[in-house]
């Protein structure tokens, strides 16, 4: 198969990314496996989604994918180059403007005091994209029309307060685009809006990525947005990646007895609300200070076998580019 | 919120639709009358089995809350008291209703069994429980005195959807068991349309559209629940495009005149920025306040 080079790399590729928090005292110190030897990649223009309960430590894996936190171990590489290596200390200028992030709470990420025309003139400062006051100004109204605020020259005027929660998200995403990225990290972006604003924000997410070839890793609690969005799924618990694939491959063939759990636990209008028990687990998602060796599924899990508390296994491959990590595929490579 | 009716027959669910500030926590506490000030309620009634509780004096409500009417709110994590035990919370309830002590604590095992906790977790301060076992434990408490009625304002919001669909399927399975009515207050409708009997749906202080649950979802006719469904993706079937509604919800101190949805309404009319429409029932049990289904189209 011939590709052009610069798609051999995908755009982002992580290996055995590892976070452990210290807690605890001196004498007593512990430590938080938030996340636990992960390895994905997003592909160049494809929407990934990193689905998980809270706590599951999806949050912690895009803060350390965007370098706002120190790695503990593993590899980020970004277009082929391993970035912890040749940036180790801080995240250079050149890779903040290519990877930028979109937050969950649009009433937190904007600044009260300031007008909305200088939440998007400071990264074209920063970055230096424009040469001129008169262009900056266009920019700006280029932006938010882009974002599809308009009129965008009384939007710019106006302060945070005065904007919605759906304006405010668009805001967000006018700022993560004023620097051209080429990957964008979503934290929850609609978690926090009303129902009837959060398809317009999808929409206008995947419309950016269908003009603009931007990738994007998509961070959701929510099954059905991450379907309806997102080319590829990975499912986390308890700090590990337990399986992944394209979208509708593992919505309808999910192998992992976690990833079915959780979509049972989905409402589904189509189906009535089963009273019978069957195979729920019971339980909740484990502590993740110091946890035993094994799969962290294992306490839950309805298939539970004697390996799986000894072991974790490692990825299997079920079908083409679909994997998991469970004893009952194999002990994987 | 603004001439809102509705009822709640024995052992039906009947749940509340709509957004933030749709009104719908609003209801709750108009009807077991918890509303702060500046809130007044300016009109209407609130009969339970016959009886007005908007004009029960202070003794007579005490009475109907918590055992005729009781309420869950939505975050379990703060309704309950972080420097008592559980066992405490329970028996205070049941001993502010004179039942007597011994009664009230083999009942507070009872009600720990039936919501699905280890009694031995009764001696438990808050912060000791997870927040799925804080909201079973509100829940037991609700339950208490046995009340004829369960008001749930966005139970599960705050928990994940495992532990959510553990804690509504507990719930189904005890209203079986007790048969108590339950209104559900919630912004999901695909949690709703699985677990509620009637849903009425609420948009900027007004009730829209009320039909029993399965009819709503396959017929649904006001522009707005149709906009609602066309904002929650399926996880099954064919993937399509969805539009959600254009706008955001109306700001309520000025509500839009006419027909409050008018400005996002895909399908406004002249008459819908004039009147307000009022509700019409389109069958026996179904009924929708809007213009398009009026005899004056």
């Amino acid at each position: 198969m011939i590709q052009p080079s610069h798609e051999l790399h995908p755009l982002l590729e992580v290996n055995g990314l590892t976070k452990r928090f210290p807690v605890g005292t001196f004498l007593r110190s512990h430590q938080v496996h938030a996340v636990e030897d992960i390895s994905f990649s997003v592909p160049r223009g494809r929407v990934v989604a990193l689905v998980g309960e809270s706590g599951s430590g999806k949050t912690t894996t895009i803060r350390l994918i965007a370098r706002l936190l120190p790695v503990t171990a593993g590899e980020i590489h970004f277009a082929g180059v391993d970035v912890l290596k040749s940036e180790p200390h801080q995240a250079s200028l050149d890779y903040r403007r290519r990877v930028q992030m979109i937050f969950q709470d649009p009433f937190a990420s904007l600044n009260a005091v300031h007008n909305i025309a200088h939440h998007l003139e400071r990264p074209l400062i920063i970055h230096k994209k424009t040469s001129s006051q008169a262009e900056l100004h266009e920019r700006v109204c280029d932006l938010l029309e882009t974002v599809e605020l308009k009129p965008a020259e009384e939007i710019a005027r106006r302060f945070p307060h005065q904007l919605s929660g759906g304006q405010r998200q668009r805001v967000a995403i006018a700022r993560a685009l004023a620097v051209d990225p080429e990957l964008i990290l979503a934290d929850e972006p609609i978690s926090m809006l009303d129902v009837s604003i959060r398809m317009g924000i999808l929409n206008l997410i995947d419309r950016l990525k269908e003009e603009q070839g931007i990738s994007y890793l998509y961070i959701t609690h929510d099954l059905a947005s991450a379907r309806y969005i997102s080319d590829q799924i990975m499912v986390m618990y308890a700090g590990h990646i337990a399986e992944g694939g394209e979208s509708e491959e593992i919505m309808s063939r999910p192998v992992h007895p976690y990833t079915q759990l959780l979509l049972a636990a989905v409402p589904d209008p189509r189906a009535g609300l089963r009273t019978d028990r069957g195979q729920t687990a019971r339980g909740e998602v484990p502590s993740l200070i110091d946890p035993p060796p094994g799969c962290p599924f294992a306490a839950r899990c309805p298939r539970v076998m004697q390996v799986c508390r000894q072991a974790m296994p490692g990825p299997t491959e079920v079908q083409s580019g679909h994997w998991v990590r469970c004893h009952l595929f194999g002990p994987g490579t | 919120m603004d001439g809102v009716s509705f009822d709640v027959h024995p052992g039906e669910v009947v749940g509340l639709a709509g957004e933030s500030g749709s009104g719908k926590s609003t209801i709750a506490h108009a009807v077991l009358r918890i509303l702060r000030p500046p809130a007044l309620i300016t009109g209407g009634q609130v009969l339970f089995a016959g009886r007005d509780t908007l004009l029960m004096e202070d003794n007579e409500l005490e009475q109907f809350r918590w055992q005729n009417i009781s309420i869950v709110f939505q975050s379990a994590m703060n309704s309950l008291n972080p420097v008592m035990c559980i066992r405490d919370q329970l028996l205070d309830v049941m001993e502010h209703h004179r039942l007597p002590k011994a009664e009230a604590r083999s009942r507070a095992v009872q009600l720990f069994d039936l919501v699905g906790i280890d009694p031995r977790r009764l001696e438990a301060y808050p912060h000791q429980l997870s927040g799925g076992m804080r909201q079973r434990a509100v829940i037991a408490i609700a339950l208490a005195l046995n009340p004829d009625m369960l008001i749930l304002d966005e139970p599960t919001t705050a928990l994940d959807v495992v532990v959510q669909k553990d804690i509504l399927q507990q719930i189904a399975t005890l209203r079986e068991k007790l048969g108590f009515s339950v209104l559900f207050i919630t912004h999901d409708l695909s949690l709703l349309v699985e677990f509620s009997t009637h849903i009425a749906i609420m948009y900027a202080g007004e009730i829209v559209e009320k039909a029993p649950a399965r009819e709503l979802f396959e017929n649904p006719l006001h522009p707005y629940t149709l906009g609602l469904m066309n904002s929650f993706p399926s996880i099954s079937g064919t993937k399509h495009k969805l539009a959600g509604i254009p706008g955001s919800p109306p700001d309520l101190i000025s509500p839009p005149g006419g027909c409050r949805f008018h400005p996002r309404c895909a399908k406004a009319m002249a008459i819908c920025s004039e009147t307000a429409p009022i509700s019409r029932a389109v069958s026996s049990n179904h009924s929708v306040s809007c213009h398009l289904y009026g005899e004056s189209r």
